[in-house]
């Protein structure tokens, strides 16, 4: 082994004189309406309550446009038209003709792609580089994919006959609104269901969006309704006495809620819901590659990432060259507008879930862990929160062990594949997480025995509408993607 | 005794697709207005001009050596090139004609581009070329050696050509397209810096593939932990391949997000090309006047 350099002005400079000029997309291709009210049978609807919302961007703090507040009778209206649409046309329409809708549905998102990422950020604060290259094209692939099962769902369970449930209850959150719409919809039609979906309360715009393309493709009314309004809404939709199944994304909380209160009521039910995986770094990983899996693990989507690899584990041999090269990445991360096309960190979704993060911020520090943040400015107004790490915390630390939801890593080391199995298993959750390392059969070893739903080897965050995705223990209930997702939506008989 | 990879060094393992998904992301970056050029022009002050032909003649090398000074002096503020890359037997007719300016004369060197001959023979060139005014000596490395796992050999042969090179900088050239792999590409990068590389390069610009953007990612980031190891910075020379302004403002993006400002400047980074100035040149006017010209109107030397 060769010294290391102890001198203090070995350092990487990174505020370079050249700068990237702002590279905004343009928004003249989007069109806004002011108002929004609800997509029920077809028709965008007044709402009952009379009420109205305003939808903001994250990053200017300004009003994009004021939307419906569903309640009850509203809601009460979604499920009669999803029903009426379920039991007169959607179930008895040739399997074959509803997979062309579903088509139709996929293609009209494509043609319209820009628009829809350009909204996307500008209602969710999430860089343009992620809505135009991932949300938006993995939302049609959904719809292109499950088109594809619609005809074939007798092939779906070999040497069985199964039918669809009827009318289904979905409930997205702010982090992918389109592209959790599309993980809900697109199996839904496939399998034969209607649909009433409510994205939101602080992202409903591209689901509205949807609801336009939907009407495009002139899908038959009622058989998808979009629904807005905040937890009230929600609640008055798991409710319902019409509705057969629910599909809910979301906060561990909230699912525990959705739980109690649909027990008995024979409604079926997938929950997605929280996380904290661990991303775990051997010794002997391409660390260059690993240390830009963590970036990716971490700090995309703002963090907002329920699959986030927020806990990061790293074999002690390598732990300084880990950290010293994950802070020099951090320090060229760019922070800032979400629709410029340089920007690798957006807004945070919501004043709300700021506060939030901050507050974890503030009791990883009282807690005696290390906080490290990259040195980018920020712009004055908006919500933003830098990239950020701890060090010196442990599995006993609350920032280690509660989901944060935002741009903040915290590390921890290891010494034995053993070790690092133990600690990663070591908390409520198990929806995902990674692990890096060149030797082929310690990738089997350490993946066969981490109890996570979704584990990546030598990359993170990667996402294809045929690949399942869900959680053990506390991150949730049942899966989506894949003919495992078609499962939740189908009855065998 | 052959030595193996672990017996001196401990070059860490490569991953292919994390490279060019790395690579993929940072090509996304948008470089518009007032940053374009100023990259365009960073990017003409560290071309190293270049002509390696069997049938180079002095008179060749004085025309490119006259191009490498007045770039395109139509328009004000168009940067001088960094050096004149040229056989050895041209060093000396470069030098002459290149008096007075800053431009450096690199000589290609050890039985360019193959390297299939004797140490004497090669270390006796660097020494000619260096007598004959050489600022620069770009040597190839042994491939053959490397690839039978004859690392010592390489380490060696390395460490007499910088010793022959005396106050000449040494670019080490890898020929990556033969090297195969990147965990080879880092391996052979590290070898280089350790035996005295003042600069490591890609490519001899005769082997296909030349200079690639994964390539480069990887050496530049063995800089990277060579530096913080050593405290030394060494500098990087992709050669062979880079044609277009577009692709060399790629370059300096990778550039500058890996090592950062210390390295943005024709001391620590060079591009090895022949024709990539006019393509910057035409590039630089096109910003200033706002119109694409014909390639009528750049010198072709």
């Amino acid at each position: 082994m060769k010294k290391k350099s102890k001198k203090e002005d070995v350092k990487l400079k990174f505020n370079s004189s050249w700068e990237y000029a702002p590279a905004p997309e343009s928004k003249d291709h989007v069109k806004i309406n002011s108002s929004y009210d609800l997509f029920i049978n077809g028709k965008f609807t007044a709402p009952d309550s009379g009420k109205y919302f305003d939808t903001i961007n994250p990053a200017t703090e300004t009003k994009i446009a004021k939307v419906a507040d569903a309640n009850e009778k509203d809601v009460d209206k979604a499920v009669k038209a999803a029903r009426n649409a379920y039991d007169n046309v959607w179930s008895k329409m040739p399997a074959k003709e509803r997979g062309k809708y579903i088509y139709r549905i996929a293609r009209v998102m494509q043609e319209r792609a820009r628009e829809l990422a350009v909204i996307e950020s500008m209602d969710g604060g999430k860089a343009i580089r992620e809505s135009r290259d991932i949300d938006i094209p993995l939302a049609a692939a959904h719809f292109f994919y499950y088109a594809g099962w619609a005809d074939k769902i007798d092939y779906a369970v070999p040497g069985s006959k199964s039918r669809s449930l009827g009318v289904a209850g979905q409930i997205i959150p702010w982090n992918f609104p389109l592209l959790m719409a599309a993980w809900k919809i697109a199996p839904a039609l496939a399998a034969g269901n209607t649909v009433v979906l409510k994205p939101a309360e602080t992202t409903p715009l591209t689901a509205l969006k949807l609801a336009e393309i939907i009407q495009e493709a002139d899908l038959p009314p009622g058989v998808v309704n979009i629904i807005t309004g905040a937890g009230a809404t929600g609640a008055a939709l798991v409710n319902h006495p019409g509705i057969d199944k629910i599909a809910f994304t979301g906060s561990t909380d909230v699912g525990k809620i959705i739980q109690k209160s649909i027990a008995g009521t024979g409604k079926k039910y997938t929950l997605e819901l929280g996380g904290k995986a661990a991303n775990i770094i051997f010794e002997d990983a391409a660390i260059d590659q690993a240390v830009e899996g963590i970036v990716n693990g971490i700090f995309f989507n703002q963090g907002h990432v329920c699959c986030a690899g927020s806990r990061l584990f790293v074999q002690e041999s390598v732990m300084d060259t880990v950290v010293r090269k994950l802070k020099d990445r951090m320090e060229t991360l760019i922070v800032g507008d979400p629709l410029d096309k340089n920007t690798d960190i957006g807004a945070i979704n919501s004043k709300e879930q700021l506060g939030k993060i901050k507050q974890y911020l503030k009791i990883g520090v009282n807690e005696g862990g290390e906080m490290y943040q990259s040195s980018c400015a920020l712009p004055s107004k908006g919500f933003w929160c830098r990239p950020t790490l701890f060090t010196n915390v442990s599995q006993s630390s609350r920032i280690v062990t509660e989901e944060i939801f935002g741009p903040v890593l915290g590390i921890q080391s290891f010494r034995t594949v053993e070790e690092a199995i133990e600690k990663a298993n070591n908390i409520p959750y198990g929806l995902s997480g990674g692990v890096w390392t060149d030797k082929g059969s310690k990738i089997f070893k350490v993946t066969s025995q981490l109890r996570a739903g979704v584990i990546w080897a030598n990359t993170y965050n990667k996402f294809d509408p045929t690949s399942p995705f869900g959680g053990y223990k506390e991150s949730g209930v049942g899966r989506e993607g894949g003919l495992h997702g078609l499962m939740p939506y189908l009855e065998l008989v | 005794m052959k030595a193996t990879k672990h017996a001196f060094m401990d070059s860490p393992s490569i991953d292919q697709v994390g490279v060019e998904e790395r690579i993929s992301r940072l090509t996304k970056r948008s470089i518009k207005k007032e940053s374009k050029l100023t990259a365009l022009k960073m990017a003409l002050s560290m071309v190293d001009l270049t002509t390696l032909d069997a049938k180079d003649t002095p008179g060749k090398v004085r025309q490119l050596c006259i191009k490498a000074m007045h770039p395109h002096d139509a328009v004000p503020g168009i940067p001088q090139v960094a050096a004149v890359c040229v056989y050895p037997t041209m060093v000396r007719v470069a030098k002459e004609t290149l008096k007075g300016s800053k431009i450096q004369v690199a000589a290609v060197s050890t039985a360019f581009p193959s390297g299939m001959s004797t140490r004497k023979v090669k270390i006796e060139e660097t020494r000619y070329a260096v007598n004959e005014g050489a600022d620069e000596i770009d040597m190839v490395i042994s491939r053959g050696h490397f690839l039978q796992g004859e690392y010592n050999y390489v380490f060696d042969e390395i460490a007499a050509v910088k010793e022959a090179c005396g106050a000449a900088h040494l670019k080490v050239i890898l020929e990556t397209g033969e090297l195969s792999t990147l965990d080879n590409v880092r391996l052979a990068s590290d070898i280089a810096m350790q035996a005295g590389a003042d600069f490591i390069k890609t490519s001899t610009g005769k082997i296909q593939p030349a200079a690639t953007l994964p390539v480069t990612l990887v050496m530049l980031e063995a800089i990277r932990d060579f530096y913080y190891e050593t405290g030394k910075k060494i500098g990087m020379k992709p050669a062979g391949g880079i044609a277009t302004a577009k692709l060399a403002i790629q370059y300096l993006v990778v550039l500058r997000e890996t090592l950062g400002e210390d390295w943005l400047n024709p001391k620590m980074f060079r591009f090895g090309a022949s024709t990539l100035a006019n393509d910057l040149l035409m590039q630089i006017v096109k910003e200033h006047s706002g119109v694409y010209q014909s390639i009528d109107y750049f010198s072709k030397d």
